[in-house]
């Protein structure tokens, strides 16, 4: 009943049983290779590359929009581009940036390492996770589309209802930014189920939940904020969805609709939402920085309690993105109050970072400056966030520039850099090369640089009243020469992903092979190949600590009672030879993309008023879902013949069959 | 879609064959996982959480706005409360048969299981029936998505809980056509369990929903 894996190179193709349940699409046969063997898979790792390929495309193209943005501000009264050339530029900067690359490439790396740092073989619903990334990939490139079919969106990433009603946001382009959303939403709800279900039933044997390694921790609390919030944000669109295509009041002021509903709908998705956005991070940064440190993590239980408490409290702020809507003085005062205790999580978070670089044995790769990178403009950015929950001096700031340089800190200082961090630490272990460490200390330089002086100066002319969506100023209001200063600043940052991509590009070609363990590193994402094999783990390890790897390298001396190395790398990785086709994985399948396909024609149906066509999309929605439920996980093999008849439906309780070598242990 | 997925092992009790020796393949119950919950299980519970939201958004777009409607028909104009009992009534009761139709399939008797299930899917149905009654007789009475805010909060609220209700009908449906084809066996009766949590879930938010938009006024 399960295809069984061959070694890598050519999986021999399964054998179509006639009349098999999976009969309406013939099953994609296995292989490795080629177009079709990345259309139709549902491995864990191949997804989370492309996630991080797709979102890493997205990235440059948010930012081209945002030098475009910088370029119309490099001087007073320009006109590079147009007033509504620039909404829709600064709408699509923050629209991708947040959904289409903060979000995607944190799920690229919860992709590829989380079924990896818990000892699985694969998360635990292979293709719902590939109908994520295809209902990530169609939902992108649907707002995209909006340029070519009647222009972008230019509401800004927060839509505010009743500006984007059909009144004052003719045209099109809302209507791609709510469907594309929608489709994103979907994508990201089910990827949040499956990345819970994934941490609380796959960990290996002996991990509990506190030896789950970090980043699964702060994995596991965005997910439910993810989970939690995106049903929210479902809602706001859908009531804004129906003002625009049904004529609902949802939002029409004329019959007493409220703008403050889109405004509490909106936050209180939008604020777990920039959570959501950094957890990643953190949860990166907290692998990075042991590992760099030589040290184990200062305070794990802490860091963790803080990240589940930053999970809980980010439900409670919401509203102190609306201090200027006047919510009355008890609202305001309790948002306040909250917003300043979120800030004890946080820092109670950074001062285990601290307290585990203190007195390490520190080396300075790039993944380890991009951690502290990480700290540092974060910690500016947070201070800079505290300062908000002052309401009287929160409501001067709104809407200027100040707000501005506070967020990209928090979110380009703090969250890129942690994910670039990742970048350097775990390429390795996803490519099996060394990312060259000079260009890689070249790109943390000039990112570092490029960022405070794009960011920073913000602070000052935000102080002085610039107002942002602006899309011109004029001369001597004491913003010309900040204003060049950040566009030279946003150059320098353009210079660093260009050294990144060159960086890629060089390893690609001529990149130093990766050896087992290249950095000494602590969790059992790296007792593995690098890159893994298709089925993870040859033997998956029992876990007897958060620091698994290093306590199998390392072992207390009895006399001098230091750590002292016992085993290397190889040793500790060393297994008895496994037959792999002992060992059963998910076989690809084509519905996660006719489902995400189907939904993708759903929304061009609606948004044209198209109903055949939303029809349509609705009737391959609909027998996608048949056609999935009734293909089983894994297809079945000529061995098990006897099994799969009359079992389809069994497959679905009993796939869980994903094999597993003996007792597990490497011990 | 979360209706029957698929699962993969997290790697604790190999039902399947090791050292190449065959396993039993009788046991198809994946209890092998961290929880001891099956993933397919577990899924459909957190998916329910977040269809908490989803609903709790909505109720609360629909508090928001009561009673600020600038024109009629108002909710006191149009509601018929005893029919609304009537159809709510039917609504649980089919948690009642979808409860019976767990235990049939656990005790292993496909044929009642059989009409349990379709006994479940028939007062659903009812329920819409009646759901679609009351819609056209309060758009005949002029109240449309257009007309005033209660309206518009009306609609979007009961008739999101009536696609969600529909959705189950064709899962139950669906489970009845496995079952007639031989597919469903006390083995793997957690697939009923499973559409039966969602029925559950479908109907407990049709008794908040109903107090809510009905009952206080």
């Amino acid at each position: 009943m399960t295809l069984v894996l061959e070694p890598p190179v050519s999986y021999s193709p399964a054998p179509q049983p006639a009349g098999s349940d999976a009969g309406i699409l013939r099953r994609p046969v296995e292989s490795t290779k080629g177009f079709l063997s990345w259309v139709t898979t549902v491995d864990h790792k191949r997804l989370g590359i492309m996630y991080g390929c797709t979102s890493m495309f997205w990235f440059l193209v948010g930012g081209i929009e945002a030098l475009f943005i910088r370029l119309q501000l490099a001087a007073p009264n320009s006109s590079v581009v147009g007033a509504v050339t620039y909404n829709g530029l600064f709408t699509m900067h923050a629209t991708t940036m947040v959904f289409l690359v903060v979000m995607p490439l944190s799920a690229a790396f919860f992709n590829y390492f989380l079924p990896l740092q818990l000892g699985a073989r694969d998360v635990a619903f292979p293709r719902m996770n590939a109908f994520s990334y295809w209902g990530y990939l169609f939902g992108g490139l649907f707002i995209y589309s909006s340029y070519f079919l009647g222009g972008f969106p230019n509401g800004g990433w927060f839509g505010y209802a009743p500006n984007t009603s059909t009144t004052f946001s003719p045209g099109h382009g809302i209507d791609f930014w709510i469907f594309g959303l929608q489709l994103l939403g979907i994508a990201s709800t089910v990827s949040a189920v499956n990345f819970i279900v994934t941490v609380l039933n796959m960990r290996a044997p002996g991990m509990s939940l506190f030896r789950m390694p970090v980043f699964a921790w702060m994995t596991f609390v965005a997910s439910f904020l993810m989970l939690f919030a995106m049903p929210i944000i479902t809602v706001a669109l859908f009531l804004l969805m129906f003002d625009r295509l049904f004529g609902a009041n949802f939002f029409n002021v004329s019959q007493g609709g409220d703008p403050v509903l889109w405004q509490h709908l909106f936050w209180l998705f939008g604020h777990p939402e920039v959570y959501i956005l950094v957890l990643p991070a953190m949860g990166i940064v907290s692998e990075v920085l042991p590992t760099f440190a030589r040290k184990p993590l200062f305070g794990y239980p802490v860091v963790v309690f803080s990240g589940i408490a930053i999970g809980f409290m980010g439900w409670g702020v919401w509203a102190h993105h609306m201090f200027a809507v006047g919510l009355g003085t008890v609202a305001t005062a309790a948002f306040g109050v909250s917003t300043m205790f979120i800030a004890v999580p946080t820092g109670v978070k950074i001062f285990n970072w601290v307290g585990t670089i203190w007195g390490g044995a520190i080396r300075f790769t790039t993944a380890m400056l991009f951690s502290i990178g990480f700290i540092t403009t974060f910690v500016i950015g947070g201070l800079s966030g505290v300062t908000h929950s002052i309401v009287s001096s929160d409501t001067q700031q709104t809407d200027t520039y100040y707000i501005v340089a506070h967020f990209h800190y928090v979110l380009f200082g703090g969250a890129v850099m942690g994910l670039f961090s990742g970048f350097y630490y775990w390429w390795p272990k996803i490519f099996g090369k060394m990312l060259n460490e000079r260009l890689g200390k070249t790109h943390w330089i000039l990112m570092t640089l490029g960022t405070h002086l794009t960011f920073g100066p913000m602070h000052i002319v935000g102080l002085q009243g610039q107002p942002r969506r602006m899309y011109r100023y004029d001369a001597g209001m004491g913003f010309d020469f900040w204003n060049l200063v950040e566009t030279i600043g946003a150059f320098v940052i353009a210079l660093s992903i260009a050294v990144f991509l060159y960086n890629v590009l060089h390893t690609t070609r001529k990149g130093v092979k990766a050896p087992a363990d290249p950095w000494d590193a602590r969790t059992i994402e790296w007792m593995t190949d690098n890159p893994p094999k298709p089925w993870n783990f040859d033997v998956v390890p029992t876990v007897h600590s958060v620091d698994e790897f290093w306590h199998r390298k390392y072992a207390e001396d009895a006399d001098t009672h230091r750590m002292k190395r016992v085993a290397t790398a190889e040793e500790v990785l060393a297994h008895p030879a496994v037959d792999p086709a002992s060992i059963h994985m998910p076989s690809p399948s084509y519905w996660p993309l006719l489902l995400a396909g189907a939904l993708t024609m759903m929304a061009y149906g609606f948004l044209y008023k198209a109903y055949p066509v939303a029809g349509v999309g609705v009737v391959v929605l609909l027998s996608s879902m048949f056609g999935w439920s009734l293909e089983p996980s894994a297809a079945p093999h000529e061995d098990h013949d006897d099994d799969h008849d009359g079992h389809a439906l069994g497959e679905l309780v009993s796939t869980s069959a994903a094999g597993e070598l003996g007792t597990g242990s490497a011990h | 879609m979360t209706l029957i997925e698929e699962a993969v092992a997290p790697g604790h009790d190999p039902d399947h064959h090791n050292d190449g020796h065959a396993s039993d393949h009788g046991q198809h119950l994946s209890h092998d996982t961290a929880t001891g919950v099956s993933n397919e299980k577990l899924g459909m519970w957190v998916f329910l959480g977040s269809e908490c939201l989803l609903f709790g958004a909505l109720i609360a777009t629909y508090l928001v706005y009561r009673g600020r409607s600038i024109n009629g028909p108002y909710p006191k104009d149009i509601y018929d409360i005893p029919f609304t009992s009537v159809s709510s009534f039917v609504l649980l009761m089919s948690s009642l048969t979808m409860v019976l139709a767990l235990s049939a399939i656990q005790r292993g008797d496909n044929r009642r299981l059989r009409i349990w299930l379709i006994c479940t899917a028939m007062l659903g149905a009812t329920f819409i029936a009646g759901q679609i009654y009351e819609f056209t007789s309060f758009i005949r009475e002029g109240l449309t998505i257009k007309t005033n805010l209660f309206g518009s909060s009306f609609y979007v609220l009961t008739g999101f809980h009536g696609v969600h209700v529909t959705l189950g009908i064709l899962m139950l449906l669906s489970l009845a056509r496995l079952s007639w084809s031989g597919k469903i066996t006390k083995d793997n009766a957690e697939a009923v369990e499973i559409v039966g949590l969602y029925w559950h879930f479908v109907d407990v938010v049709w008794i908040v929903i109903f107090t809510v938009v009905y009952l206080i006024n």
